[in-house]
């Protein structure tokens, strides 16, 4: 029903530009070849600009946003800054979706990138544009472009009245030469109108009707619809299954042994029987008679709770050091006072609310698909490849992502559909229910942790050892690998900011056994528990308030390398100059929480406050926790978190990011657990597998630092703090260091 | 064949009769404004209302819904001026919209029952429909603030 409507709006049907023409500063600007005139609806009526910007000549603006909208308002971000700088009427602007197209570079969403990365960027798309019909309005008025400027969808002229509208300039705007980089002139901060506003998402009416298109929304005509009984052991294979049983199942049309590949497992779809039907409901109920037996090959044996155990045992001896000063060994022997703990998380899921989902019709040696995709290209690249076709014939529409988190990176389920569409020679979708979302995910790794700190006899730290063992999220593209590697070591952990004096930081070997992947912020989500936690258990020993103990420790204003100490940080990828490990910042955010929550005022009985602060895809967030413990039941009573993301496109939609991620942070801290027993994940839904509930959620206060700095993460950057502020609280109001998550395993939650 | 009414127009379906209300909904009627998120119950994306109560369709068969009244987020108004979708709108509620027609659902239905609910009674309410992008602070903000429409409404109809 909507999906029609949607789909004609959808970029599919025509494209942003054909070539003709990179300028420097990686800049892309051009106009249409004829061969490639766009499909709209209206097609005569709409003009590009560039790669981005297409003005229709009533005087719509096109916007094309090439990153996949997962919750975060990406969406109306991207269209904010290329908005900002054509001067368009926000009113006015219509986002269309992006193909998967390398035109537009990286579009894999993750990462907390799409305005670290693009800013700058999209702000080139939009001057450009502005430029070009700037160009066009001077030449109609035969004077010097200096002469005129863009306004609200109009360019005007100078000590005039005389105007003229995006839609009337457009098809002269095409014929100007597209300016180069260095040419453009951007907008001052203070002149800003859409940039640092609160603007409504755009998909909002949408929202509240029900008529948004979700991947597992998507409708084809003749469409059939598969649901997958999959290996439950990574690396399992088929071994039998009752075909005929299935397939007599009313409604079931095929059912269909998918191809079994070698691990590594990649991003191939797990060995398993497909059973494709008129509805969902038959595909579930022919899946239900399959019967199948497994093959369950060497992870069969895999059990978490003894590999924890394992991994817990061999963090208390000295692993492999990857950053190191001074002897820290030597400097414990010496210390007055010593603090050691070892801190545990289990295996964790991403359950977004909308299992995996994908539509894919394969015809001609071409193949269409339809998914909630975090990464197109990667969707199209795999899809290629399971297909044996070039990747330019397959076409990749990204539908609404109904929640991720880092599962819809991983396009195994898109090239599910795509096969079953080459099998079937129709439309197929294939629908992953909750159980199948459970059972079949890119895990966040089980990981053990241990600290001992040296303390001199004024009660300052003197020496500093950490460690980490997890198995390594490049154990699911390289069997091989089996320890943490430097880009997960880089997240949270190598980058320690504090001053200690000696010290040594060390990983152990952890084999994979099932498939680990990247969930909301990723190995801070161990190292930022662990680390925070031991703060608090120093200020403890050391008799001093965490909020003191916290600044001792960060000391004074600095940039910390970690590179001299020998450890070659990641920085998620960006240049230190730019970001650096700034101490400054991180004591800010953690002064503004303190001060605003009151965190360091005295609480009723059993109730107390817990803080942390961590710096993660290089913003910097601090968290205050509120909690009580009565009879071994804890309550988050409230959390107040800060941040400092630099430039911030729209504060409420990070305000909204930071609501979000202290509520996915508590779910961990509080409730999330997989355990793996013979190779199979135990959980199945939400009954056991929890997730935070209304009733448990806090009030919850955000703070955003004003910044003019290069814009940072916003995400994933306000998960990492949260399970430390909450463990130190549940400490300091009862006693109990919970240093194994989850907290349900110790306390009731309510 | 089963027969019911659907956002205020009669249907008639020749499927499964154990066939979840969901799918018949979503698959056979194409009205995919109600979602799947677990299929057991346990997170109230598929709400719907059968005569005015909130039920989970996922695990409502086909035929208890016969001559029923069905009414999904596509039906509780033209054109989103339920005052609980303008209280969506007003405090920009979702994330990624998911859970949303369920939430407004529940909420709608809420809002029926009781004009003016507690912190207390919305949390027990509300607390069968997961939100995993943790949008739970604005949807109790909206649901006040529909609250106090509500009441303005009856005292603007001169009832009050
Ligand atoms: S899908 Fe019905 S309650 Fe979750
Ligand atoms: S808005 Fe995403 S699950 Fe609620």
């Amino acid at each position: 029903m909507s999906s029609s409507n949607q789909h004609l709006e959808n970029v599919s049907r025509r494209r942003f530009l054909k070539t003709a023409g990179i300028v420097s500063g990686g800049l892309i600007l051009g106009t249409t070849l004829p061969s490639v005139a766009p499909l709209w609806a209206d097609e005569s009526s709409s003009n590009e600009l560039n790669l981005f910007v297409s003005i229709r000549v009533d005087g719509q603006v096109d916007i094309i946003c090439h990153r996949s909208e997962m919750g975060q308002g990406i969406r109306t971000g991207i269209p904010q800054v290329i908005a900002e700088e054509l001067c368009a009427d926000w009113d006015r602007v219509n986002v269309v979706q992006g193909l998967a197209d390398e035109a537009y570079g990286s579009q894999n969403t993750d990462g907390s990138r799409s305005i670290r990365r693009n800013y700058q960027r999209m702000r080139e798309m939009g001057a450009a544009a502005r430029t070009m019909l700037e160009q066009a309005a001077a030449k109609e008025w035969g004077v010097k472009p200096s002469q005129v400027y863009a306004e609200n969808n109009f360019v005007k002229l100078r000590g005039s009245t005389r105007q003229l509208g995006f839609g009337e300039l457009v098809k002269s705007a095409m014929t100007m030469t597209p300016p180069t980089t260095e040419t453009l002139t951007f907008k001052s901060p203070k002149d800003f109108k859409l940039i640092g506003k609160p603007i409504t998402s755009v998909d909002i009416h949408k929202v509240v009707g029900g008529t948004t298109e979700f991947g597992q929304d998507v409708r084809l005509p003749d469409m059939l619809y598969a649901s997958i009984e999959r290996t439950p052991v990574v690396g399992g294979t088929v071994e039998s299954f009752d075909e005929k049983a299935a397939a007599s199942v009313n409604g079931v049309v095929k059912v269909f042994n998918m191809p079994a590949r070698p691990l590594p497992a990649l991003f191939n779809p797990k060995a398993g029987v497909a059973v494709i039907a008129s509805n969902t409901w038959a595909a579930l109920q022919g899946r239900k008679q399959l019967n199948v037996k497994w093959n369950t090959g060497n992870n069969g044996a895999h059990n978490s709770e003894a590999y924890l155990d394992d991994l817990t045992s061999k963090i208390t001896t000295k692993g492999k050091v990857i950053r190191k000063s001074g002897d820290a060994y030597l400097m414990a022997g010496r210390a007055a006072e010593k603090v050691s703990a070892t801190y545990t998380m289990p295996y964790l899921v991403h359950a977004p609310m909308e299992p995996p989902a994908a539509t894919a019709v394969f015809k001609d040696g071409k193949c269409e698909v339809w998914a909630c995709t975090q990464t197109p290209q990667s969707a199209q690249q795999n899809v290629a490849g399971a297909l044996e076709i070039d990747k330019e014939n397959v076409t990749v529409h990204v539908t609404l992502l109904g929640g991720a988190f880092g599962r819809k990176s991983k396009p195994d389920y898109v090239v599910e559909a795509a096969l079953l569409a080459r099998e079937t020679g129709k439309p197929v979708k294939v629908v992953w229910s909750r159980e199948d979302d459970i059972q079949h995910g890119y895990y966040h790794a089980v990981s053990a942790q241990h600290f001992e700190a040296g303390l001199n006899s004024d009660n300052r730290v003197q020496s500093w050892i950490q460690r980490t063992a997890f198995p390594s999220i490049s154990w699911t593209f390289d069997t091989r690998v089996d320890e943490p590697q430097g880009g997960e070591l880089s997240l949270g952990f190598g980058d320690m900011p504090f001053d200690v004096g000696a010290l040594s930081m060390e990983s152990h070997k952890a084999p994979g056994h099932i498939r680990i992947g990247w969930i909301r912020s990723v190995s801070n989500i161990h190292h930022g528990f662990a680390l925070g936690s031991f703060v608090d258990e120093i200020a403890v020993k050391a008799g001093k308030k965490p909020h003191a103990m916290w600044l001792e420790l960060l000391a004074n204003d600095r940039f910390v390398d970690p590179a001299t100490e020998g450890f070659e940080y990641g920085n998620y990828g960006d240049p230190k100059e730019v970001f650096p490990i700034d101490t400054k910042r991180l004591k800010n955010v953690l002064n503004i929480v303190v001060e605003k929550s009151g965190a360091d005022k005295s609480t009723a009985p059993n109730e107390a406050w817990g803080i942390s602060v961590h710096r993660s895809f290089v913003s910097y967030v601090a968290v205050a926790t509120k909690v009580s413990v009565v009879d071994g039941k804890v309550s988050i009573l409230e959390m107040h978190s800060a941040i400092d993301a630099g430039t911030v496109v729209n504060p409420d939609r990070v305000r909204a990011q930071q609501e979000g991620s202290m509520i996915f942070g508590l779910s961990i801290a509080l409730l999330g657990e997989i355990s793996v027993k013979d190779g199979a994940v135990e959980q199945s839904n939400f009954h056991d597998y929890q997730v935070l509930r209304m009733p448990q959620t806090p009030k919850i206060e955000t703070y955003i630092v004003e910044s003019d700095a290069p814009p940072g993460g916003v995400g994933e950057p306000g998960v990492p703090p949260v399970a430390a502020s909450v463990a130190n609280a549940i400490y300091h109001a009862s006693g109990q260091r919970i240093r194994d998550l989850p907290i349900s395993k110790h306390l009731r939650v309510s | 064949m089963i027969s019911f009414t659907l956002n205020d127009k009669p249907v008639s379906l020749d499927a499964d009769p154990q066939m979840p209300l969901l799918w018949a909904i979503r698959d056979m009627l194409g009205l995919t404004g109600t979602k799947f998120g677990c299929g057991i119950a346990q997170c109230g994306a598929c709400t719907v209302h059968m005569d005015g109560q909130p039920i989970r369709s996922c695990v409502m068969p086909l035929s208890a819904a016969a001559d029923k009244k069905i009414t999904t987020i596509e039906g509780i108004s033209e054109d989103n001026s339920h005052p609980i979708q303008k209280a969506w709108v007003e405090h920009n509620v979702p994330q990624c919209g998911y859970c949303q027609s369920g939430q407004i659902m529940s909420a709608v239905a809420l809002l029926e029952s009781n004009k003016s609910p507690s912190d207390k009674a919305i949390d027990d309410y509300m607390q069968g429909n997961i939100c995993r992008c943790g949008t739970y602070p604005r949807i109790k903000a909206a649901i006040k603030s529909a609250a106090g429409n509500f009441d303005l409404a009856k005292n603007v109809g001169g009832d009050a």
